[in-house]
């Protein structure tokens, strides 16, 4: 199964409320993924300082934080975070910079996120205590996206939770199965894409960042990926710009969106979206198969 | 559980658990009931044996009214998936709109969907008659057996893939037919059935309009793609 929610506040007054919210959307996806969860909270600026770069980590060895500083000149001093199976740093630096410095000094270190306004938490276990442990409910920001894990095509490990973060401020989660993920990857691999993990889910992020990379737009580049992959598959894909969906052609995986004039939400099941401030008033569609829906800041 | 007045008992769902509301529609006290907040719980008066009548004040998850017999049950709001799933008899009403496998393999009874179909409405039906007042998504009627399916707007691709006695009446247009799903004539019979239909679920105007029921089609199977003898069909 896997659950999906997604959350992009469009009314700031309700950036105080995105934790809470993001909270209770997650119960109504728990018993969709019970083996693990992962999160991606945009715009908290206490995890993720103005002018800073935010990047997790899993196998983060003790006393990172200062060697990666001196990897930094100029860098007066790198943050650590430990949340979970989850390393945060955080330096006045780029994105690629301090991934880059943690590189250098701990190849073992893997990163799984990396953004100026975006966090991302990954680990094994039940989604409600892996929430106490992100510290979901004090969480501020303007969008979240969390993904409730019943693993399929590879272990349950915190390398297989998604989201999957590839590429400054990219998150995608996935409910389903690619089945020609392999030879997708084959080709990446060519063009000198590294993996971290055997995940189905991962191929299909960097497919996305790819193609992000090469200019395109989110909307493109999941219309790109919805011709190129074969599987069943609901996407949801964030960026620090925005927020997007995608349905295979069968669309057996299941989808609903809530169109609010305070913001957007996606879900696996319509439980999840069932307190939101004002859903009554919402445009709660399901989206077509094969289609791409996308909405920006 | 509150007891009203007329004979209709309240059952909160912010207060109480589908389990418990399941297990009072199951051996009854009364013979209507009002579901309130059910907020997109599944399995919502699955399994209703008695003619009972029940609403549903909100939004319901999967599986609602699934394996109905006799029941009388009403949502107002949307369905989630599966829902009426292997009804055997009774009345289903969606007020809202239905997620994808609506009415799967029902034997019997009559869903009502008064907004619009997901995709794969009425896959393996088996029996069973919906009624779809705006659109149906793609690939409905799935392999469907037997039953009717009546769609008064447009229908999606891959309409009757695979599909074997059931018969389809749509009134808006079709994306693409399904493997070994073809267009037939409508014959007085088939009117008749389409007519009887709309009667049932409540769009009794509609049915007497003759220019309405003149923009129908009807939809089945060109019979290539199974091989046990369609002269049975009537007993399958």
């Amino acid at each position: 199964m896997c659950g999906i929610i997604g959350l992009h506040l469009r009314d700031p007054v309700l950036y105080e409320r995105l934790g809470p919210l993001m909270a209770e959307m997650l119960q109504g996806i728990v018993v969709r993924g019970p083996d693990s969860a992962g999160v991606a909270i945009y715009g908290d600026k206490s995890r993720c300082p103005a002018g800073q770069a935010a990047v997790s980590l899993l196998n983060a060895p003790e006393g990172l934080a200062d060697a990666v500083a001196r990897e930094l000149p100029g860098v007066e001093e790198v943050h650590t975070e430990l949340v979970g199976e989850t390393t945060v740093l955080t330096a006045a630096t780029s994105p690629e910079l301090l991934s880059a410095a943690v590189a250098a000094v701990s190849p073992e270190s893997r990163v799984v996120g990396m953004g100026e306004d975006m966090v991302i938490y990954k680990g094994i276990g039940n989604p409600n205590e892996l929430a106490r442990t992100y510290r979901l409910q004090e969480a501020r920001g303007w969008q979240g996206i969390a993904h409730t894990r019943m693993a399929t095509e590879s272990a349950i490990n915190a390398e297989g939770c998604h989201p999957f973060s590839v590429g400054v401020g990219v998150s995608l989660v996935h409910n389903g199965s690619f089945s020609n993920y392999a030879s997708i990857r084959r080709e990446l691999e060519a063009e000198g894409i590294t993996f971290d993990s055997h995940n189905d889910t991962e191929v299909g992020a960097r497919f996305v960042a790819s193609r992000l990379a090469k200019g395109d737009d989110l909307s493109t580049a999941l219309t790109a990926l919805r011709k190129k992959f074969d599987g069943f598959y609901t996407l949801l894909v964030t960026t620090e710009k925005g927020f997007a969906v995608a349905r295979d052609e069968f669309a057996c995986k299941p989808a609903i969106i809530a169109e609010h004039p305070r913001w957007v939400a996606m879900a696996s099941e319509f439980q999840a979206l069932a307190m939101l401030p004002g859903i009554d008033e919402a445009h709660v569609f399901e989206p077509l198969p094969g289609r791409v829906y996308a909405w920006s800041r | 559980m509150e007891s009203l007045n007329d004979g209709t008992a309240e059952f909160d769902l912010a207060v109480r658990s589908v389990r418990e509301l399941n297990a009072e529609l199951h051996a009854p006290s009364v013979e209507r009931y009002v579901v309130r907040h059910p907020r997109g719980a599944h399995a919502v008066a699955a399994g209703v044996n008695r003619p009972l009548q029940v609403r549903i004040d909100g939004d319901v998850g999967y599986y609602c009214a699934g394996m109905n017999q006799e029941g009388l049950i009403t949502v107002d709001g949307s369905a989630g998936p599966g829902v009426a799933e292997n009804m055997m008899s009774g009345v289903v009403r969606i007020r809202g709109n239905a997620s994808q496998s609506a009415g799967a393999t029902a034997h019997g009874g009559l869903l009502i969907i008064e907004g619009n179909a997901s995709t794969r409405c009425g896959i393996s039906l088996k029996g069973g008659d919906i009624v779809v007042g705006g659109e149906m998504g793609a690939m409905g009627a799935f392999m469907a057996q037997a039953g009717r399916i009546v769609v008064c707007g447009d229908a999606g691709d891959g309409l009757g893939d695979s599909i074997y006695e059931a018969q389809i009446y749509i009134r808006g247009s079709v994306g693409t037919l399904g493997a070994d799903c073809v267009e037939k004539e409508m014959r007085a019979a088939d009117r008749k059935s389409l007519q009887d239909l709309l009667v049932q679920a409540g769009m009794t105007s509609q049915a007497e309009d003759a220019s309405y029921l003149d923009g129908f089609r009807r939809y089945g199977s060109a019979r290539t793609l199974y091989h046990f003898t369609h002269d049975h069909a009537g007993s399958y």
